[in-house]
């Protein structure tokens, strides 16, 4: 009794979503990472990866839905089937190999530090000695401090867009995060006055290939196939070179994707 | 069924966490108890003037999720220069200094409306005999009011305790690493929800069941001059009280 | 002020507060059923009752909605592919409310419980003899006096919930919190999101506290009429 009204109530409530889940591609997002993800005033998603994730729909000729996730909930909710792909600048590593596949890359640009100029004059594990890092959580970026710098203190925070909070509010010393997404939400705003990326570009690989790809559940080859195939044609129809000019004035197309 | 390998990779972490909530739990809930017992006072007081800050912070702090408590002192403080290039900023950038501070004027909030309401329940006549055996205002308080009133609220006190061990789960939204946050971290890397999520339960039952007992002890002696099966079958209060019975 | 995105933190209240009445809802049946469950005659049930009860009780509802959001999900998807449904999504929305429900319908137990023991026998008794039905007894003497006993705990649990929506946000559901989180990045002013946020939440509370003690005062009219005559 108590358990078949339970079950017709849980069937009512997501009745919604089961009867459009057919026949539609739904893609997790995230939101903080701009310029490749954000949220309007207007609660609109917009970014280079938003812009892509259209295109590839447009390209596949499939009916797509956004579906906005935290960064920190990402690859469980892919898993968890809560959408078929992620399009969220996610770094293709070994480590999330084991769980997820990735399509070709989409685009790749180095990661960097970020600290006040003229704070630090080297960056080896000597130089930063005691200093706070902070750092995106369940990221390359992450595992590369850790490795390199185990004896620091390390902030891990949620969001791409934290690290730059809380760098400028001081809870840390140096911060290591993407050179695009600080440069652009972060250096040109106010609040980075002051600061500057410092250090060498770091591309980080951890074994991958490397680069910025699109994740599916493992065992999805045909969607995965699918993907790459829309991606070398928006790349191909020169789509991919408008969406970068919208972007950026730099290059982000990785190595292995240019003609 | 369980991935035993993965119980015994991440139990070193699951022990840390396990510390790092006992220690939020502990640090709140001692400053807590401390700053509720003059401003209950202050609560259940005649003079309005004292009265109604007291009930003013209540009603704010009761009336707001913790969750955005939280964040207003965590992400939202040092949003103002003057805050980040104050002396009390070093205290303000540490999330153990943010989560303890919301921590501590959530729990207090609670506790002052519960101990309030133990002390406007005391009888009048308890304190007009102490009065007329000729014992002074402070004597009256420390004797016969505040022992009165702390075994009145005590078995709301204990549900108040175990809310505030559930809530140190929020501390895993600034950065520090308790229980829930180990499990969520568990979670992501293994994708496994019995040896995360599932873990986490074990540990927040057995917290649960020891406080739960602890305050059981705590009640057969501060209320033994009542009837121990009368106390025994007194279930505590459901719930958070809320503003609407104060 | 809020620089353009207070229309959106407004939209967010919107689903704050369809989250907060539909998970009210959910709880009003799981706790209904509890309730009878733990009156019944069946060790089972008053078993299953009071394990529910007991479980809820001892862990944070964080934790609980995240076993529901995921946990739950990976469960669906077994059953869902065993029995061939096809996929069948648990959204934030569905799992949000159905934990919350799940949740607070533990606490409402104990309201229902009291409410219905609260209702002497000999009205129910006096009812079936002046002829009424079994179900004109519940509708006309157990349901209205229900309803009076259950107001206290019934608006406790309205407000102890509406706080607990701010939860939602961190399984990824677009209310208030979520959204004046993404403001927050957006435009660099976290206090003032949050703060505003914190606000509206009082509001609604100060609301909800008018509004509810109106309709108790409403219920109860005939006892206190009674009792000043």
């Amino acid at each position: 009794m108590r358990l078949s009204i339970a079950s017709a109530l849980a069937t009512a409530l997501i009745a919604a979503g089961a009867a459009q889940a057919a026949d539609v591609v739904r893609i997790g997002v995230e939101g903080n990472y701009p310029p490749f993800s954000q949220v309007a005033a207007d609660g609109t998603l917009s970014g280079f990866d938003i812009d892509i994730a259209n295109a590839l729909c447009a390209k596949m000729e499939v009916q797509c839905e956004m579906v906005q996730q935290e960064w920190d909930g990402m690859i469980p909710a892919l898993t968890a089937k809560k959408f078929d792909m992620i399009v969220a600048s996610m770094s293709i590593t070994e480590k999330r190999k084991q769980v997820v596949d990735f399509s070709d890359p989409y685009y790749d640009v180095p990661s960097r530090f970020i600290a006040k100029e003229g704070a630090f004059t080297g960056y080896t594990p000597d130089d930063l000695k005691g200093k706070t890092i902070i750092v995106l959580r369940n990221s390359p970026r992450a595992d590369y401090i850790a490795a390199t710098y185990p004896d620091n203190p390390v902030l891990l925070v949620d969001k791409e867009t934290a690290v730059y909070l809380e760098l400028a509010a001081g809870r840390g010393d140096i911060a290591f995060g993407s050179s695009v997404v600080s440069g652009e939400s972060f250096l040109k705003q106010p609040e980075g006055k002051g600061f500057a990326q410092v250090g060498e570009a770091i591309f980080l690989t951890d074994g991958a290939d490397g680069g910025v790809g699109i994740a599916v559940r493992k065992n999805e080859e045909e969607l995965k196939t699918k993907i790459n195939t829309a991606l070398a044609g928006i790349i191909e129809d020169g789509t991919y070179a408008k969406l970068e000019d919208k972007y950026f004035d730099f290059d982000v197309i990785p190595q292995s994707a240019k003609k | 069924m369980i991935n035993w390998s993965i119980v015994i990779e991440t139990l070193p972490a699951f022990w840390h966490g396990l510390q790092i909530t006992l220690l939020l739990l502990v640090i709140s809930i001692s400053s807590g108890l401390l700053l509720s017992i003059p401003l209950s006072v202050a609560r259940a007081s005649a003079n309005p003037w004292i009265r109604t800050p007291v009930w003013l912070y209540t009603y704010v702090i009761r009336g707001t999720p913790l969750l955005v408590q939280l964040f207003v002192l965590y992400y939202g403080l040092p949003q103002f220069d003057s805050v980040r290039e104050s002396a009390l900023w070093p205290l303000f950038r540490s999330p153990w200094f943010c989560a303890w501070l919301a921590f501590t004027l959530n729990t207090t909030a609670y506790t002052t409306e519960m101990f309030a309401g133990a002390i406007r329940s005391t009888p009048a006549g308890e304190i007009e005999a102490a009065r007329a055996m000729g014992l002074t205002r402070f004597q009256v308080f420390r004797d016969v009011f505040w022992p009165g009133a702390w075994r009145r609220a005590l078995p709301q006190y204990g549900n108040e305790v175990v809310q505030m061990m559930h809530a140190t789960a929020l501390a895993s939204t600034v950065t520090i690493v308790e229980i829930l946050r180990v499990a969520r971290d568990v979670y992501t890397n293994y994708l496994v929800v019995p040896e995360s999520f599932g873990m986490a339960a074990v540990l927040y039952l057995m917290l649960t069941v020891i406080l739960t007992q602890g305050f059981r002890l705590l009640e057969r002696h501060y209320l033994r001059h009542l009837d121990p099966k009368a106390s025994r079958t007194q279930a505590p209060p459901k719930g958070k009280q809320h503003i609407a019975d104060a | 002020m809020f620089y353009g995105y207070l229309p959106m933190i407004l939209d967010g209240l919107r689903v704050t507060l369809s989250v907060a009445s539909v998970s009210l809802g959910v709880a009003s049946v799981f706790g209904m059923l509890g309730a009878l469950a733990k009156l019944s005659a069946s060790p089972v049930l008053r078993g299953i009752a009071t394990i529910y009860t007991t479980v809820v009780r001892s862990l944070p509802d964080l934790l609980l909605m995240l076993i529901v959001f995921y946990g739950g999900q990976i469960l669906l998807n077994r059953v869902a592919e065993a029995r061939g449904w096809g996929y069948v999504d648990i959204n934030a929305f569905a799992a949000g409310t159905l934990t919350l429900g799940f949740v607070f319908g533990a606490y409402l137990t104990e309201t229902f419980r009291g409410a219905i023991l609260a209702i002497p026998r000999g009205q129910i008794e006096a009812g079936h003899a002046c002829g009424l039905s079994g179900w004109q007894v519940v509708w006309h003497i157990m349901l209205p006096q229900m309803i009076r006993h259950a107001i206290p705990g019934f608006t406790n649990n309205w407000l102890v919930m509406l706080k607990a929506t701010a939860l939602v946000s961190i399984i990824g559901l677009d209310d208030m919190v979520h959204r004046a989180g993404l403001a927050s990045a957006a435009t660099r002013a976290p206090f003032t999101f949050y703060a505003l946020t914190g606000l509206i939440y009082l509001a609604v509370t100060t609301i909800s506290i008018l509004v509810l003690t109106a309709i108790e005062r409403r219920y109860s009219r005939g006892v206190r009429r009674e009792a000043t005559r």
